[in-house]
C-alpha cells in the first residue's frame, strides 16, 4: 500500500486515503482541434515500466489534487508537487534525473 | 505404531488432560498438544485423504507447511475447513473431522482413483473432458466436484458467532519470527532504543533451537530464550505478541499480521482474530527454514515424515512417530532425530544416507549410540498403505532394483532445508541460489525498497540460509545493527557466544534411488496436498511446459491451501532435472501473501451487519419506516420506493400514489437530492463549461435545467441550477450523483482551470427538500402561510426565499412529474418538523407522501429522463432529443470537443422515442427490438432496446422509453421487442411524451 506525502496537508497518506487520477501533465484539447490531438488527450497513456507522473486526490483528506513523481518498477517515489503546474519543478527532476540517468517521460529526460 | 511415551514433551503438561472428538471419537490429549501431536499420542496417524487419488494420509510435518493433516474444525456456526492440525493447539471440547472421504476415513470408496491413477497424470482433466462440451457442465464437473477437494464449506446459513477486528500500529523495527535469531535480532534493535515490535506465529518463543539443541552464551538454548523473552519483556519500547503470524509485506512498508487470539481458548471473551496492520519502517524477517521432503516412492505413507517433525513431537510433545523408525537423509541434521529416538529409548533399524562417504560428527555420534548407517544409500520403496510396514533400500546410484527390506513402522526423512523467503519475496525481494546448501536464499543486494528507494526488508538467521545456531545469531546480530542504523539509531551489540557441532556438507537428492524407473516415480510424491508426482512433472516437462509458471498451472503443484511449502524446491529441481537446465534458470513461482491461509472474517473485522457500510438517512428517514416505506438503496441513501398501507401489495401502494398525487396532493422526501453551492466571481464561466447549456445568463431568482457530460462527450449528471445570487448557484445533481459531481468540479477547479475564481460546496446534508406536487399544491403552501406563492410572484421556473409556517424556506417552482410543484428546501434540523407540517395542514386534500417509483411512473409520463436509466456511460445527449438543452452559442464545455467525433455524429446512433404496446401490457425492461438478418456471430440484429418501462395508472396502459435507431423519424411504426423469456411483443413508436404534452398542468 503505497504511502504518499499530500503537497498541501504534509500528511504521508496511505493510499486509502488516495484517489489515483492517472497521467499528469495532460493538456486539454477542445473544440476545433484535429482528430489526432484529441483522440491523445483523450485516449493515449504512457505505460512506462520506471519512471511515472501521476496525479492523485487526497480524497480522504484535504480534498486536494496533487502530482506524484514515482517508479512503476521499484515503487521508489521521488517526490510530490502541486497540481497547479504544467510540468513538473525542476529541483524534482534533478533528483530523478541523478537517481535514474537517462530516464525519459514524454518530452522530458 | 505412534504414542505418548514416558519421557520429553517439554510443551506439554501432562497433569492436564484435555478431551476431543476426531471424527466423532472421544480421544484425550494433554495441554500444550497440537491436535496433530494428540492425534498421535492416541496413535492415529491416518488423518486424511488425498486431494485426487484419495491415498490415506498423515502428517507430514509438525508445523505451517502441513499439507495432509487438514481437518473441518468445529461445528454449527463455528465450522471451519481446511485447518492444519499442526497449527491447532487442543482445547477440551474440540471437535474435528477429517476431510474428503466417502463413507469414511477408513474405508474410502474414492481411493478407486488410486488405483486407477496411471490413467490420471498431469493435464488428465484438460485433455479427457473437453468433449463433448455440454458434458463438462452437466457430468464431469459435478462428479469431479464430488470426488476431488478438501474440506466442505460451511453452510450457507451458518453465522459466525465470534467478533474480529483490525488493529492498526507503527513501529521503527517489526521482527516477524520469534526463533532464535529474530530474538537477537529484536535484542539488537531494542538496546538502540528503537520502537520494536516482535510477531511470532506459534503460541512459544525459539523456534527450533531448543529441539535441535547446542549452547548459546553458556545456557541450553531453551534457558537461552527464556532469558532474552525476559529481557524484551522488560524494554519498554519492544512490544512481542506470539499466535501472530506475519502475514504479507507490501508496497512502502506495509505488513498484514494475523493475530489468532482465542482458538485455543475459545470461551474467553473478546475478539477471536486480529487483523494487525503495519507500518514498519523497517522489516526483519526471521522466518527460519522448512525441511525438504526426499522424493521416493511411498513417501506420502502416512508414518512417513519430515525428520525435524519427528524430532518435534519426541521433544517438544513426549510422542513417538513409531517404534522402529528408519531415518532416511542427505544431510547431517537428520543424525539428530536418529540420535534423539535412541536416547529415549526408541529403535533407529538403520540411517540411510544418500551420500557415498556419509556425515560427520553427527554420524560418528549416531555410529556411537550403536546406530546401523548405510551409506550411498537411498529408499528404493516404502511398504505399505494405511501405515508403513517396511522400506526397501537400496543404493542412491541404482535404479532401485536390488533391495533389502528393512522392518519399521515410521520413516524421518530429510531432504536439506529452505530457508523461508515467502515475506522476502512479497513485494519484490531477489533470490539466489546457494549451491552448496541447494536452496534458494534472498540476495540482500536486491532488496525490497521503499518510498525512498531504500531497502525495508532484511532477513536474519536461517531466513538468511544462515543454517548453523552460530551463523544465524551472528547474522541476526548484524542485521539488528544494520536495520537500526538505517533508522539513525546506534547500537553495538555482541554476537552470543555459541558451541555447535560442526556439520558435514549436504548432496542434492531429486529422486530416490537417482535412476528410478517410471513405477517408482510415479508413487513418489512431490506436493501431497495436490497430489503432484515426479512423474506429472516430468510429463509438463515432457509436453513442452518449460516455464515454471505453465508447469505450475498444469500439473497444480504447489497450487494448494499450502502453496507448495514443501514442494516447491523438489518440483522445481524435477522439472529443471527433466528440461536438462540448472535450477536458478528455471527460477522459482511467485510467493504471493498470505504466508498461510488468514480467516477471511479478520479481513473483514468490524466491517459486518450494520457496521459493514454506513446507511444515509434523511431528516425524515424515521417518519417512513414508521409509516410502511418499502426501502430501496439509492447509493448510500434509502429511499422509500413506496409507502404501503396495511394489506396493501408494492403495485397497489405505487399506483395509489401516482393517481393521488396526480388527482390532488402529493409529497416526496427529496432531500436526497445532490445540492451543490458554486460561488466566485467566476462560477457562471465555469458552470459554462460544466453543463451543456449556458448557465451564465441565467438570472438570480430563476432555475434551469441543465446536463453534464464527462469529457467523453457522454451524459453523466442531470438536475435543475438555482442562480441565488451574482456569484452563487445552487446546482441539483441526481441522488447517487452528488459525491461524484462534486469531485467532478474540484477536479476541474484544481487542475485545469486553477487560475479561476470559484469555490464549490456540497451542502446536501444541509438542506432537508420536500416536493409538494400536485393540483392542489399551492393551496397547501397558501394555507400553511408566510410568503407569496402565486404564479405571477413565483412562476413556473422561477425560486424565492420566505418563510413557510415559520419554517425558514426556499421554493423552487420546479417540476419533474408534470404537476403542479414546488420543491421546498429547509434546513436539515427543520426537516421533520416540516415535513409533519405539511402533512397535518394538507389532510383537507388527502395528501399522499409518495416513493421513489411514483416519482419514476410520472416522470416516465412525462417522457423526462432519468440518468441510470435513459443512460448507462454510453449515451449522449444528442441520442436523447434533449439539443434543445446545448448551447449552439458556447465555444466550449467539457464534451462538447467529443460530441463531435464521427461515432458521436454518426446519424445511425439509436435515439429516444416513447414506445406503447398494441396489447396495452408492459414491455420488460431492457428488452431489445429485433431487425431483420444476423451479425457476423451469428446473432440475430438489434434496432433499439427498452430503458424505461411500467404500467401507467394514469392512463392505464403500458409505457416505455427506449433507443431505437432513427426511432423519431418513424413515429408510428410498429417494432418487435423480444421481451426476454416472454415471447416477442409488439409495441408502436411514438412520443416519449404520454402525459400532458402541451404542460398544461404544470404552468397554473
Amino acid at each position: 500500500m503505497l504511502l504518499l506525502t499530500c503537497p498541501y496537508c504534509g500528511v504521508a497518506a496511505e493510499e486509502t486515503e488516495l484517489h489515483g487520477g492517472g497521467e499528469a501533465h495532460l493538456k486539454r484539447f477542445g473544440p476545433g482541434s484535429s482528430d489526432d490531438d484529441f483522440s491523445e488527450y483523450l485516449f493515449h497513456r504512457e505505460n512506462p515500466r520506471g519512471v511515472h507522473f501521476e496525479r492523485w486526490r487526497h480524497v480522504n483528506g484535504c480534498g486536494k489534487w496533487f502530482h506524484a513523481a514515482r517508479c512503476t518498477n521499484t515503487l521508489e517515489v521521488f517526490g510530490t508537487y502541486s497540481a497547479q503546474t504544467t510540468e513538473p519543478p525542476n529541483d524534482l527532476l534533478d533528483t530523478i534525473r541523478a537517481k535514474r540517468p537517462g530516464f525519459s517521460w514524454r518530452n522530458l529526460a | 505404531m505412534s504414542a505418548r511415551i514416558a519421557t520429553q514433551g517439554r510443551l506439554i503438561n501432562r497433569d492436564t488432560s484435555v478431551q476431543f472428538k476426531f471424527n466423532g471419537k472421544l480421544m484425550s490429549g494433554v495441554r500444550g498438544d497440537t491436535l496433530a501431536s494428540a492425534l498421535l499420542a492416541n496413535g492415529q496417524t491416518l488423518m486424511g485423504r488425498s486431494f485426487k487419488y484419495h491415498r490415506p494420509r498423515g502428517v507430514v510435518a509438525s508445523g505451517a507447511e502441513e499439507p495432509n493433516a487438514l481437518v473441518n474444525l468445529g461445528e454449527g456456526d463455528r465450522v471451519e475447513p481446511n485447518q492444519r492440525a499442526t497449527t491447532t493447539e487442543i482445547f477440551h471440547g474440540l471437535s474435528a473431522t477429517s476431510q474428503n472421504h466417502f463413507p469414511s476415513l477408513e474405508y474410502d470408496v474414492g481411493v478407486v482413483n488410486n488405483v486407477l491413477s496411471r490413467f490420471l497424470p498431469a493435464g488428465f482433466y484438460y485433455k479427457m473432458f473437453i468433449h463433448p462440451r455440454p458434458f463438462w457442465k452437466h457430468v464431469y464437473e459435478p462428479f469431479i466436484r464430488q470426488s476431488a477437494g478438501l474440506g466442505k464449506a460451511p453452510d450457507t446459513e451458518a453465522r459466525d458467532p465470534d467478533r474480529y477486528e483490525h488493529f492498526y500500529a507503527f513501529t521503527d523495527v517489526l521482527i516477524i519470527g520469534g526463533g532464535v535469531a529474530g530474538l537477537q535480532a529484536a535484542l539488537t534493535a531494542g538496546q538502540s532504543g528503537a520502537k520494536v515490535l516482535l510477531l511470532e506465529q506459534t503460541a512459544h518463543w525459539g523456534g527450533r533451537a531448543p529441539v535441535d539443541g547446542g549452547t548459546i552464551d553458556g545456557l541450553d538454548p531453551e534457558s537461552w530464550v527464556d532469558r532474552t523473552v525476559a529481557a524484551l519483556q522488560a524494554m519498554p519500547n519492544v512490544t512481542l505478541r506470539n499466535r501472530c503470524m506475519g502475514a504479507g509485506v507490501y508496497d512502502h512498508g506495509y505488513v498484514l499480521g494475523y493475530e489468532r487470539l482465542t482458538d485455543h481458548t475459545p470461551d474467553t471473551p473478546g475478539p477471536r482474530h486480529r487483523l494487525w496492520r503495519i507500518r514498519a519502517a523497517q522489516t526483519i524477517t526471521a522466518t527460519g527454514a522448512i525441511e525438504r521432503p526426499l522424493s521416493f516412492a511411498g513417501n506420502d505413507i502416512p508414518g512417513v515424515m519430515l525428520a525435524s517433525a519427528v524430532r518435534d513431537y519426541l521433544v517438544n510433545y513426549g510422542v513417538s512417530p513409531g517404534d522402529r523408525t528408519v531415518v532416511v537423509t542427505n544431510n547431517d541434521d537428520a543424525y539428530r532425530t536418529a540420535i534423539a529416538l535412541v536416547q529415549a529409548g526408541l529403535k533407529v533399524p538403520a540411517i540411510l544416507d544418500a551420500r557415498p562417504d556419509g556425515g560427520g560428527a553427527l554420524m560418528d555420534e549416531a555410529k556411537a549410540l550403536g546406530i546401523s548407517v548405510q551409506t550411498g544409500a537411498a529408499v528404493a520403496k516404502v511398504k505399505g498403505s494405511k501405515e508403513v510396514h517396511s522400506v526397501l533400500f537400496t543404493a542412491q546410484d541404482s535404479d532401485g532394483s536390488e533391495t533389502t527390506e528393512i522392518f519399521c513402522d515410521a520413516v524421518a526423512m530429510s531432504g536439506g532445508w529452505s530457508p523461508v523467503v515467502h515475506l522476502w519475496s512479497h513485494c519484490g525481494g531477489k533470490l539466489q541460489w546457494d549451491e552448496a546448501q541447494a536452496a534458494f536464499v534472498p540476495d540482500p543486494d536486491r532488496a525490497p525498497v521503499g518510498h525512498d528507494g531504500t531497502a525495508f526488508v532484511a532477513t536474519a538467521g536461517a531466513a538468511s540460509g544462515m543454517m548453523t545456531l552460530q551463523e544465524a545469531l551472528m547474522d541476526a546480530t548484524q542485521i539488528g545493527m544494520t536495520v537500526v542504523k538505517r533508522l539513525g539509531h546506534d547500537v553495538t551489540a555482541t554476537e552470543p557466544d555459541v558451541v555447535q557441532v560442526d556439520e558435514a556438507q549436504l548432496m542434492p537428492v531429486w529422486m530416490m534411488p537417482a535412476h528410478a524407473p517410471k513405477k517408482l516415480r510415479m508413487k513418489a510424491w512431490l506436493d501431497y496436498q495436490n497430489d503432484v508426482k515426479v512423474s506429472d512433472v516430468q510429463l509438463a516437462a515432457q509436453e513442452g511446459f518449460e516455464s515454471v509458471e505453465h508447469t505450475k498451472r498444469y500439473t497444480t503443484l504447489g497450487m494448494a491451501t499450502d502453496q507448495g511449502k514443501l514442494s516447491n524446491i523438489n518440483g522445481l529441481a524435477t522439472l529443471a532435472t527433466a528440461l536438462g537446465e540448472d535450477i536458478p534458470q528455471v527460477g522459482t513461482t511467485t510467493f504471493r501473501p498470505p504466508y498461510t491461509p488468514i480467516s477471511l472474517a479478520a479481513i473483514a473485522g468490524e466491517a459486518r451487519g450494520d457496521l459493514f457500510q454506513p446507511i444515509r438517512k434523511t431528516p425524515m428517514h424515521d417518519w417512513h419506516d414508521a409509516n410502511g416505506a418499502h426501502w430501496e438503496p439509492v447509493g448510500h441513501w434509502r429511499r422509500p420506493y413506496t409507502f404501503q398501507k396495511p394489506g396493501e401489495s408494492v403495485k397497489d401502494a405505487v399506483h395509489r400514489e401516482v393517481r393521488a398525487t396526480r388527482n390532488s396532493l402529493g409529497l416526496l422526501d427529496a432531500s436526497t437530492l445532490g445540492k451543490i453551492i458554486v460561488n466566485g466571481p467566476d462560477a457562471g464561466k465555469f458552470l459554462d463549461m460544466l453543463y451543456t447549456n449556458m448557465m451564465s445568463t441565467l438570472k438570480p431568482g430563476k432555475c434551469r435545467y441543465g446536463l453534464m457530460c464527462t469529457e467523453n462527450g457522454f451524459l453523466t449528471d442531470d438536475g435543475v441550477v438555482a442562480r441565488i445570487d451574482e456569484d452563487t448557484f445552487l446546482c441539483h445533481t441526481t441522488t447517487g450523483g452528488a459525491d461524484r459531481i462534486h469531485a467532478h468540479m474540484e477536479e476541474w477547479l484544481q487542475t485545469e482551470w486553477w487560475d479561476w475564481k470559484v469555490w464549490t460546496v456540497n451542502a446536501t446534508e444541509q438542506f432537508a427538500q420536500v416536493a409538494v406536487v400536485g393540483p392542489n399544491a399551492r393551496k397547501l403552501l397558501e394555507k400553511l402561510g408566510g410568503m407569496d406563492v402565486s404564479k405571477d410572484t413565483l412562476p413556473f421556473m422561477g425560486w424565492a426565499d420566505g418563510e413557510l409556517d415559520g419554517f425558514p424556506v426556499r421554493v423552487y417552482r420546479i417540476s419533474f412529474s408534470g404537476e403542479l410543484s414546488f420543491e421546498i428546501s429547509t434546513p436539515a434540523n427543520r426537516g421533520r418538523a416540516f415535513w409533519d407540517a405539511l402533512l397535518e395542514a394538507g389532510k383537507e386534500w388527502d395528501i399522499t407522501p409518495y416513493g421513489t417509483e411514483a416519482l419514476h411512473i410520472m416522470r416516465a409520463e412525462k417522457g423526462f429522463i432519468m440518468i441510470g436509466d435513459e443512460t448507462d456511460g454510453t449515451v449522449i445527449p444528442q441520442d436523447l432529443g434533449l439539443n434543445w438543452a446545448i448551447s449552439k452559442k458556447k465555444e466550449d464545455y467539457i464534451g462538447k470537443r467529443a460530441q463531435a467525433r464521427s461515432h458521436m455524429t454518426d446519424p445511425s446512433r439509436w435515439k429516444l422515442v416513447g414506445l406503447e404496446t398494441l396489447d396495452g401490457s408492459v414491455l420488460k425492461d431492457g428488452a431489445y427490438a429485433v431487425a431483420d438478418g444476423e451479425n457476423e456471430n451469428g446473432q440475430r440484429n438489434t434496432q433499439g432496446r427498452v430503458t424505461s418501462t411500467y404500467m401507467s395508472p394514469t392512463l392505464g396502459k403500458g409505457i416505455a422509453m427506449g433507443l431505437v435507431l432513427n426511432g423519431p423519424d418513424r413515429m408510428g411504426e410498429v417494432i418487435t421487442f423480444t421481451n426476454s423469456g416472454d415471447g416477442a411483443k409488439k409495441a408502436r413508436i411514438v412520443d416519449p411524451v404520454f402525459f400532458d404534452p402541451e404542460g398544461e398542468k404544470q404552468n397554473v
